[in-house]
């Protein structure tokens, strides 16, 4: 098979994959702003005394988990790899840069979903029937792509200390948590609200869900499918285009 | 002979600092190439422009045939790089490193399986392969990375100083590993700072200083071409006066160090005849006869101290 070929290239992106399974998952910084960091601001939003329906609550933690696990692993294995000099070792191997990037992105899509469908289950287990399987599946694919690619692109500038990527990371993603819809329902948001929430990926997938939970949506179906995909395109070119620009001066 | 390697003015600038200058060079197919210079020369450089890690800011790099920058795939398929630093994943066990670059040099798995069995078995390594190389020692590392570098079979291995800081067995099983390599057809284009190493198991050595090539030959040339006085020791069965011995045909000048002379010469041949009609006609018998050529560091360290700006 020429190594060079779109196959090729998928097989060593899994590749690439497997390896960030087998060593990121468990790191104490992916486990805390993946797994920890959603389920303490939810319980927060929780206990804070809104009297609020499960069929609201529970999209919104969906949302929430995927985003914060979706965005935890992918940010911390470039400068990870780049400290530790084994992205050197991929540099010196035939894979291109793109294959690497999608490795990485594959492995915290998965992270991602995984962590994620624990929460479908617990809302499920506490009596909450999910209306549209299908669609809640579509979302989760698509959500998990978009928040994979966006924590690839917030690995971009190049620095080899992880802890100054995540820092950078949390600086977008809780005003990105604020104004997605996930706290307070679309439909009583200010215009301005709803205007800054439309250019948020998380609002349409906050949206799909609930719609898959409660029949209740915002945007139509089509609509919220349809940006998600977009902006997974979107965010996957740019994030692998300014990867192949900064990885040399990673290196 | 093919040419499987080929630096064309190489250039590499970090800030005001030019680290690679205008580097050329070939390297012939089964060729042991040996790269030598002094810290910060643009040793490391030149390796990570070859092997595509850094892109060079001019000129052009090929390696088997392919342009490392336009065809970097291709031509990364074909050869194995050992870095300086070890790289091996260390929250990986030495097996699962092994199958990872199987796997992005795509190979199948049965075939990974069974070289990555013989090469850790080779680097004596087989016993210890489930256990994680953060436990490892810094040779088990580099005989690791070794290992790492040559599953896919490659037809070129670049090794930036392989051996630096190795005990000694660790240093003769990965030195050993190359020279089999070597018969076995790879082209090894090796980075170091150890003169004895290049000078044992190299072909040619390319020496570089101040990001210039000053030299590219055989170590026997470079040696014998830093120095046209040639050098004899010799020491007698008793003592004889220095002055008798810098009367002798072809002996430029005389040294004593210990019991024995050094004579720097003209010719070795013709002064070897005078030495011997001397101890014949003085009735003196020779203890002692050697012939001093100058060493790859005698090279070395003239080529990189005289030849710069």
């Amino acid at each position: 098979m020429n190594p060079e070929s779109l196959p090729a290239q998928v097989r060593r992106a899994w590749a690439v994959a497997k390896k960030d399974i087998r060593i990121y998952y468990f790191k104490g910084p992916v486990l805390i702003f993946g797994v920890f960091m959603p389920v303490f601001l939810f319980l927060a939003f929780y206990m804070g005394g809104r009297d609020l329906p499960l069929s609201f609550l529970i999209p919104g933690l969906i949302g929430m988990t995927l985003f914060f696990s979706a965005t935890a692993v992918s940010p911390a294995i470039f400068p990870w790899e780049g400290s530790a000099k084994t992205l050197e070792r991929l540099a010196s191997c035939p894979i291109s840069i793109e294959a690497i990037v999608l490795g990485d992105m594959v492995a915290s899509a998965l992270f991602g979903i995984g962590i994620t469908l624990v929460t479908v289950l617990i809302g499920v287990g506490a009596g909450l029937p999910v209306l549209h399987v299908g669609i809640l599946l579509v979302a989760l694919l698509l959500g998990a792509c978009c928040f994979s690619a966006i924590g690839t692109l917030l690995a971009v500038p190049p620095t080899n200390v992880p802890s100054n990527i995540m820092m950078l990371s949390s600086l977008l993603k809780f005003p990105l948590v604020f104004i997605s819809g996930i706290f307070v329902p679309l439909a009583q948001m200010p215009p301005w609200g709803v205007s800054l929430a439309a250019f948020s990926p998380l609002t349409y997938f906050c949206d799909l869900t609930r719609y898959c939970f409660s029949g209740a949506n915002f945007f139509p179906v089509i609509v919220d499918i349809g940006l998600l995909a977009l902006f997974s395109v979107i965010f996957s070119a740019a994030t692998m285009y300014l990867h192949r620009r900064t990885m040399p001066r990673r290196l | 002979m093919t040419e499987v390697i080929s630096a064309q003015d190489l250039v590499k600038t970090f800030g005001r600092n030019r680290a690679v200058d205008g580097v050329s060079f070939t390297v012939s197919e089964g060729e042991i190439f040996g790269f030598l210079g002094p810290n910060g020369a643009g040793k490391t450089t030149t390796t990570r422009m070859l092997t595509g890690v850094i892109p060079p800011d001019a000129g052009t790099a090929t390696v088997l045939g392919h342009d490392i920058r336009k065809k970097p795939v291709l031509a990364k398929q074909g050869f194995g790089v050992v870095p300086e630093t070890s790289n091996a994943y260390t929250d990986l066990s030495a097996w699962q490193n092994m199958m990872l670059m199987g796997e992005l040099y795509g190979l199948p798995r049965a075939l990974a399986e069974e070289r990555s069995s013989d090469l850790l078995e080779t680097v004596g390594l087989i016993e210890k392969k489930d256990q994680k190389v953060q436990t490892f020692s810094k040779g088990m590392k580099q005989r690791l990375i070794l290992a790492m570098a040559l599953v896919h079979d490659p037809r070129v291995l670049f090794l930036d100083e392989p051996t630096g800081g190795l005990d000694v067995q660790s240093t003769q099983m990965i030195l050993s590993l190359l020279r089999n390599k070597n018969r076995e057809g790879i082209t090894i284009f090796l980075t170091t700072h150890n003169m004895e190493e290049a000078n044992r198991l190299c072909h040619r050595v390319a020496i570089i200083r101040r990001g210039k090539i000053v030299a590219i030959d055989a170590p026997e040339k470079l040696k014998m071409a830093i120095d046209r006085v040639h050098r004899i020791e010799v020491s007698f069965d008793r003592e004889v006066p220095g002055e008798d011995l810098g009367k002798v045909s072809g002996v430029t000048a005389v040294n004593r160090t210990g019991d024995k002379y050094q004579l720097d010469v003209l010719a070795r041949d013709a002064a070897i005849r005078s030495l011997v009609s001397f101890a014949v006609s003085h009735n003196l018998q020779i203890v002692t006869l050697n012939t001093l050529a100058p060493t790859l560091d005698d090279a070395f360290l003239r080529l990189t101290q005289e030849s710069g700006p």
